[in-house]
């Protein structure tokens, strides 16, 4: 355990998500058994009351999950220092097993938690709360695997050792042993990833614009702007990176957002992470088009997601691409 | 957007209005709030910069410095070792250092002694200064060598002493006094003092005493055959672990030290001393967050009455928890940019007066020291964390519990 003030910040912010949510899910329960639009019973009003206070608890949860996502990923940056032959966030969390984890689920929950929210904006829409039921149970859904990362993150903090002087010899010998902590992330070969990449900016973008002008292939947008997010984050590691830390063997998509590349990895992340809820938001609320009391407001709301998420996307290429051209690397 | 933005406005004039007419309700628990920004944001400041002015001041220490282990405590080591390190390929030089520990009884402090570095003998008459490398985008670099302790001009030969500036303080006593020790044989030495080092970095000097083998091994009794320890300059830096592996090989009762291992256990123990102050204080922001919860949900006859209102001339429930989301928003930033203020003046221009004591260690002879401004993302984030998270939890129910209320009930309540 290290007793590291941003350590306790990060446990702080997810203990507290996971508590509000458990409580938002257990009134979502009670939604999903007993919602009745068209009765006026008592119960039937305080649950239409409680819908406020479950929102605007899960937008406060959500917006920690942005930040704790990011949090995260910077406190293991700032703790390399602790462990011998961690470089940066890469090797600080691979000291334990619940490192990267831990990390995968943020990003997973990141996105999901996205997604109820761009769900809840569109129910908000309507004046009958018309998915209602859809809404709470994606939310009962989320709701383990936040627990879960909960859990890991604990996990994952209880068990770090620093490594510190000993009385024998100083941490010398617990260094070897470790020696396989180093920062080095296996990647695809970069030219072919390039290539993919590009293809794939091409193909969605133009699905994109599309969709937005001639509002046909929605569904193909949303799949193709979750698969353009898996590539992305498959060409910073294998490729982008490597432009930017211009060094053909450093691989680290965690470096990145560290001071010395000016934080660009936030700018790319944000743009990342913003394009794929936009992007797959569209496939969550483009079954509910047809509902009576949605038909007027739902269209306006998919066309800005999908302007949205084609302007981020875009903007990701554009600044991607101009690392990649005013690089000192070439190959 | 426009609209939306415009929206946000009305609301934000609203609120802040309505804030300025409870000005005693919420001047207190602005207050109440800065102090805990304060309390968290001065120890964070604090502890950061000092971890820094560690790792700034231990960039300078030896690559490695090996000690002698008898029976599992420090002991002195034998010169020959220092053939046997030499001998170890990859090694660019070894150094012996002398140094101790005395007690003054007189101010009950102790100091430490120690003679000059070695590689003085070549230049004697030059003064000496051990330089410290610094690191490119170091706030302290200004992209020159810059000397951990130095005492130019002075000449130290036997009788003669250079002394720190905390034990200057304490002992009143400058250059051309005499000081007196009592060796470990029983005899009193009298020795002069022909110099003071600077104050560049009294958190390193601020104890120490510098004298010359001679005296040194006559005040402690250490036969000439003896050292306190060894450092080991190692010419590539990728080479430290192995020469250090050697070194434990080759000579069993060694203890090889390496600086990073040294850097990372300061780090770790003021990671561990900050947090602890955090733990401790987090009892207070227990207690504001069960205070915070206590002023939003005691909602005021006005303020029912208020939100009755605006309930009835056509506010949605949204409008009004939007509403109390911004005077969540707009208490809290004040309060966050108030407290990290006045931490920053606090910890940089104050010395931080209130937790020095508990942060620094325990020691008679405080150094005097001014710690470099130092402020980055991370503290602020984690600050943000630590304080504004809490308070928005608590609020949440209260405020949908004042959203949520009838319209006619509030008037009817208070409108008698």
């Amino acid at each position: 355990m290290i007793l590291h003030p941003t350590v306790i910040a990060n446990l702080l912010a997810a203990y507290t998500s996971s508590l509000m949510l458990v409580y938002a899910a257990y009134y979502g329960l009670q939604i999903l058994r007993h919602w009745n639009i068209e009765s006026g019973s008592e119960l039937q009003l305080i649950l239409e009351r409680k819908t406020y206070l479950v929102s605007t608890v899960l937008s406060y949860v959500f917006g920690l999950q942005l930040l704790s996502l990011f949090l995260f990923v910077f406190t293991a940056d700032s703790l390399r220092t602790l462990f011998v032959g961690a470089m940066c966030a890469a090797g600080t969390l691979n000291v334990n097993a619940f490192g990267y984890p831990t990390l995968v689920l943020k990003v997973v929950n990141f996105v999901t938690s996205g997604l109820w929210l761009v769900l809840n904006h569109a129910d908000n829409q309507g004046y009958d709360y018309p998915l209602i039921k859809k809404k709470y149970l994606l939310l009962i859904v989320i709701t383990p695997f936040i627990v879960l990362e909960t859990l890991l993150e604990t996990a994952y903090f209880l068990g770090m050792e620093p490594d510190v002087i000993t009385s024998c010899c100083g941490s010398l010998f617990s260094g070897e042993k470790k020696a396989g902590l180093g920062s080095e992330l296996a990647s695809l070969p970069a030219i072919p990833t390039l290539w993919a990449f590009y293809l794939t900016v091409i193909i969605t973008l133009i699905s994109g614009l599309v969709f937005y002008f001639k509002n046909r292939g929605g569904y193909v947008y949303a799949l193709l702007s979750f698969a353009l997010f898996i590539i992305a984050l498959i060409a910073i590691v294998s490729v982008i990176s490597i432009y930017i830390y211009e060094l053909p063997t450093h691989h680290c998509p965690f470096c990145i957002i560290m001071e010395d590349y000016s934080y660009i990895g936030y700018l790319l992340y944000v743009l990342l992470f913003g394009g794929v809820v936009a992007g797959s938001g569209i496939g969550i609320i483009l079954p509910f088009r047809k509902i009576e009391s949605l038909k007027h407001a739902l269209g306006g709301f998919i066309n800005k997601l999908a302007l949205t998420s084609v302007l981020m996307y875009g903007a990701f290429t554009v600044i991607v691409t101009y690392r990649i051209i005013f690089s000192n690397l070439i190959m | 957007m426009n609209v939306w933005i415009e929206k946000q406005r009305y609301i934000i004039d609203f609120t802040i209005s309505s804030l300025m007419r409870r000005k005693v309700k919420n001047i207190g628990l602005l207050v109440l709030y800065t102090l805990i920004v304060f309390i968290l944001a001065s120890t964070m400041f604090f502890t950061y910069a000092i971890k820094r002015e560690a790792a700034f001041i231990l960039e300078g220490s030896p690559e490695i410095v090996v000690q002698n282990l008898v029976a599992g405590r420090h002991d002195l080591l034998p010169v020959s070792y220092l053939e046997e390190i030499k001998s170890i390929r990859g090694v660019a030089n070894v150094e012996s250092r002398l140094w101790g520990y005395f007690y003054d009884s007189l101010v009950g402090a102790n100091y430490t002694l120690m003679t000059p570095p070695q590689n003085q003998d070549s230049h004697k008459n030059q003064g000496k200064t051990t330089v410290v490398e610094n690191d490119n985008g170091d706030p302290h670099a200004n992209h020159e060598a810059h000397a951990l302790f130095e005492y130019e001009g002075a000449l130290l030969e036997s009788g003669t002493l250079i002394i720190g500036n905390g034990v200057a303080r304490m002992r009143g006593i400058g250059k051309d006094d005499y000081m007196p020790f009592m060796a470990a044989d029983g005899q009193i030495m009298n020795m002069k003092i022909v110099g003071k080092l600077s104050s560049v970095s009294e958190l390193v000097s601020s104890d120490l005493i510098l004298m010359s083998e001679a005296d040194l091994r006559k005040l402690f009794g250490i036969s000439p055959d003896k050292v306190t320890d060894a450092i080991v300059t190692v010419r590539n830096p990728s080479e430290i672990q192995t020469v250090a592996g050697k070194i434990k090989k080759r000579i069993h009762s060694a203890r090889p030290i390496i600086r990073d291992e040294i850097l990372r256990t300061y780090s770790s123990i003021f990671n561990w001393r900050g947090g602890m102050m955090i733990v401790i204080f987090s009892a207070a922001v227990l207690a504001f967050v069960i205070f915070a919860w206590d002023k939003a949900s005691g909602l005021s006859a006005g303020e029912r009455q208020e939100i009755g209102i605006l309930k009835a001339v056509g506010w949605e429930t949204g409008d009004v928890i939007q509403m109390k989301f911004w005077e969540g928003a707009i208490v809290s930033l004040s309060a966050f940019l108030g407290g990290v203020i006045l931490a920053y003046i606090h910890v940089f221009f104050t010395g931080s007066a209130i937790f020095e004591p508990a942060l620094e260690g325990w020691s008679n002879l405080y150094p005097n020291f001014t710690l470099t401004p130092f402020i980055n993302a991370e503290q602020l984030t984690t600050l943000f964390f630590l304080t504004v998270i809490p308070y928005t939890v608590a609020t949440i129910v209260p405020t949908w519990r004042a959203a949520t209320i009838d319209p006619d009930s509030a008037m009817r309540h208070t409108g008698g």
